[in-house]
């Protein structure tokens, strides 16, 4: 978007604009590749040493990060839906169940004999190739069953819209659990493949690195994506979409099949992260997919930056590893240490107390998040009052923009 | 209906780009429109003038898809558009500066514009952005700035110039004086007889009437969803009920 700020030079500009903009995507790309290289090297090695090698092993870190790595995922999907497409989802761990269970059945016995197919007897040891297109697949379905919730929702707006995703995200899970026959019911699936590629590191429950980097490369292609699709003419869409729906509409944006495309792209990736997460722990299970992951991711995108991708990764890895590591290190070290009263805290229990206080804490210090989107700031921290909407009736705006208010919502 | 009732049929359907038969709108309930006959020649300033309430920003909805007449028939240059899709009318040439401005106010003025070319290609929006920025040289010296910070007139020159960048053949302005000081008025109106000058067919919703009156070649005058009264702009500005009515007269 910045690039067009040069436009008022007339003459010249286009060309310029035009390989601007082709430079800017080829070199965000790069740099997004190189960045997450670099972050995907320096952590192992931060891993390795104190105090952070003091807390737990490298390969249990390492673990971790491919565990936070698939939280960053989700977080990078539903930035699309929350932060840029200005669409509320509370039940985002739908999509994720939905990709999770669509690796169950591509890649375990059980499975298999629901869809009637045999991978194993097809593929033999190599059955977790099967793995690497169901990364594609498990994403198609999960937009798919976005497109069927969102084609008679999104026509809902604001608080409406929230209330139906978090109905579908409660459902979801409940249809799991109640489909004994075809879903095995609360013991869930289990036998899941684990993904397999030739000529590369076995992967295995004692060997996280495999993992990690698959995790590594897929959100190195999520994040690029992400930041092509919001420099694109659909980016721009949603954007006004955001901003203000009847005046999209106006300018020839179908708001409909828009929304739906934020939706179907948010409920993909969350796919993809099922998949991955799925075929790491090799077992799924309706239990998995609650409504604290939807808020969790939910709460991820608000306190990392709505909007903006890096943030949002970012902020999904902080807090994956606050939950998961810090504080069960604070417990144990508490009490190792043996300090009265806090050694009789549990910390674990603790979390959504300090996500709740972190959340109250964060809107009324810093409501564009950790990692603003440099356009939510001016909507936040409004020097710049918004137009009123309502304007039928009293010209009382008297020359100046009227009013305050959050303006298209 | 007196003396300033419509003109020959035969002569307005020559040319009428725009054609409302018989349309009645709800929003839900209630019945909004009632039964309205308009119609827009090519070239012309049309008004829709009358009171709060009356149905006009109602009516330019009708037109521009944003919503759709349960019964009758909206028909732009002979197409039936009575059910197509607000995005879609915008592609068939109908462009429109919708009530309030609502302008994009944390995209700058040049975000806008290119938003309101959306169905455009690039360099069709390149060339109309210069288009725009010669008939309000202000949105030029603006362009980098964010458009809540412009102030009233500039905000709706800035619609009417998003409206623009679509290339529309007929443009509806809803109340473009809404809000502004005298002298800004007078200046959009001027800007709206230009734009008109130069082939634009543009109907145009005030509550203004004096002013929309003095650029208008025609108006229809609209009481509770329906017309009530229709005639050239002159005899509109003459005819005794709209002087008491809306021009503020005793």
């Amino acid at each position: 978007m910045s690039v067009v700020q040069d436009l008022p030079t007339p003459g010249g500009a286009r060309g310029m604009r035009t390989r601007a903009s082709a430079f800017g995507g080829r070199h965000r790309s790069l740099s997004i590749t190189l960045g997450m290289a670099l972050v995907a090297a320096v952590l192992p090695v931060l891993a390795g040493v104190p105090p952070f090698s003091s807390f737990q092993p490298q390969a249990a870190w390492i673990d971790g990060f491919t565990n936070a790595g698939v939280f960053v995922l989700l977080a990078l999907g539903l930035n699309i839906v929350v932060g840029v497409a200005g669409l509320l989802d509370l039940g985002y761990a739908a999509f994720f169940a939905i990709g999770s269970y669509a690796y169950a059945y591509a890649a375990s016995p059980f499975g298999n004999q629901i869809l009637g197919i045999n991978v194993q007897a097809a593929l033999g040891d190599a059955a977790g190739l099967v793995f690497w297109p169901m990364l594609a697949i498990g994403a198609l379905v999960a937009a798919l069953f976005g497109v069927l919730l969102g084609a008679p929702t999104l026509r809902l707006r604001g608080d409406y819209l929230a209330i139906v995703t978090l109905g579908f995200g409660e459902i979801v899970p409940i249809v799991f659990l109640n489909s004994d026959a075809v879903t095995n019911g609360t013991n869930g699936i289990g036998g899941i493949y684990r993904p397999y590629l030739p000529g590369f590191g076995a992967y295995s429950a004692t060997n996280p690195w495999p993992y990690y980097i698959t995790t590594v490369a897929v959100v190195t292609l999520v994040l690029i994506l992400c930041y092509r699709l919001v420099e694109s003419r659909i980016g721009r869409a949603w954007e006004a979409i955001r901003e203000d729906e009847l005046a999209a509409a106006a300018n020839g944006i179908n708001t409909v099949t828009t929304k739906l495309l934020a939706f179907a792209l948010g409920a993909s990736t969350a796919g993809i992260a099922g998949v991955l997460n799925t075929a790491k722990l090799t077992v799924v299970s309706p239990d998995q997919f609650t409504f604290v992951i939807s808020f969790t991711v939910l709460a991820m995108v608000v306190l990392g930056g709505m909007g903006n991708f890096w943030g949002v990764a970012v902020g999904a890895f902080v807090i994956y590893t606050i939950n998961n590591v810090v504080l069960k290190s604070l417990n144990q070290f508490f009490q190792s240490v043996g300090v009265p009263i806090l050694k009789d805290i549990d910390f674990l229990q603790l979390q959504f107390l300090l996500y709740g206080l972190a959340l109250v804490a964060m809107m009324l210090l810093r409501p564009e998040g950790l990692f603003p989107n440099s356009r939510r700031t001016r909507e936040l921290h409004a020097d710049v009052v918004p137009v009123e909407e309502d304007a039928e009736g009293e010209a009382a705006a008297g020359g100046a923009a009227g009013g305050a208010g959050e303006g298209g919502r | 209906m007196n003396a300033a009732t419509a003109p020959a049929p035969a002569v307005e359907t020559a040319a009428a780009v725009l054609r409302l038969s018989d349309v009645n709108t709800y929003y839900g309930a209630i019945h909004a429109l009632r039964g309205i006959d308009l119609e827009v020649h090519r070239g012309e300033i049309v008004t829709l003038i009358g009171a709060n309430g009356a149905g006009k920003t109602t009516t330019l909805r009708t037109i521009s898809g944003l919503l759709h007449p349960r019964t009758g028939t909206v028909e732009f240059e002979g197409r039936d558009i009575s059910h197509v899709a607000a995005h879609e009318v915008v592609r068939l040439g109908i462009g429109q500066a919708p009530e309030g401005r609502r302008i994009f106010s944390r995209l700058t003025v040049v975000e806008n514009l290119l938003m309101g070319g959306f169905t455009r290609s690039a360099a069709e929006n390149h060339e109309q952005v210069e288009h725009v920025y010669a008939l309000f040289p202000r949105l030029r010296e603006r362009a980098g700035q964010k458009g809540g910070t412009l102030s009233g007139g500039e905000q709706q020159m800035l619609a009417i110039g998003r409206a623009l960048m679509g290339r529309p053949r007929v443009l509806l302005l809803d109340e473009p004086s809404l809000g502004l000081a005298p002298i800004l008025v007078q200046q959009i109106f001027e800007i709206i007889g230009e734009i008109n000058a130069r082939g634009m067919t543009i109907l145009l919703v005030e509550q203004n009437a004096l002013q929309a009156l003095s650029i208008a070649h025609r108006g229809y005058v609209l009481q509770t969803g329906h017309v009530v009264l229709t005639g050239s702009a002159h005899d509109l500005r003459e005819n005794e009920m709209v002087r008491k009515a809306y021009l503020g007269e005793s």
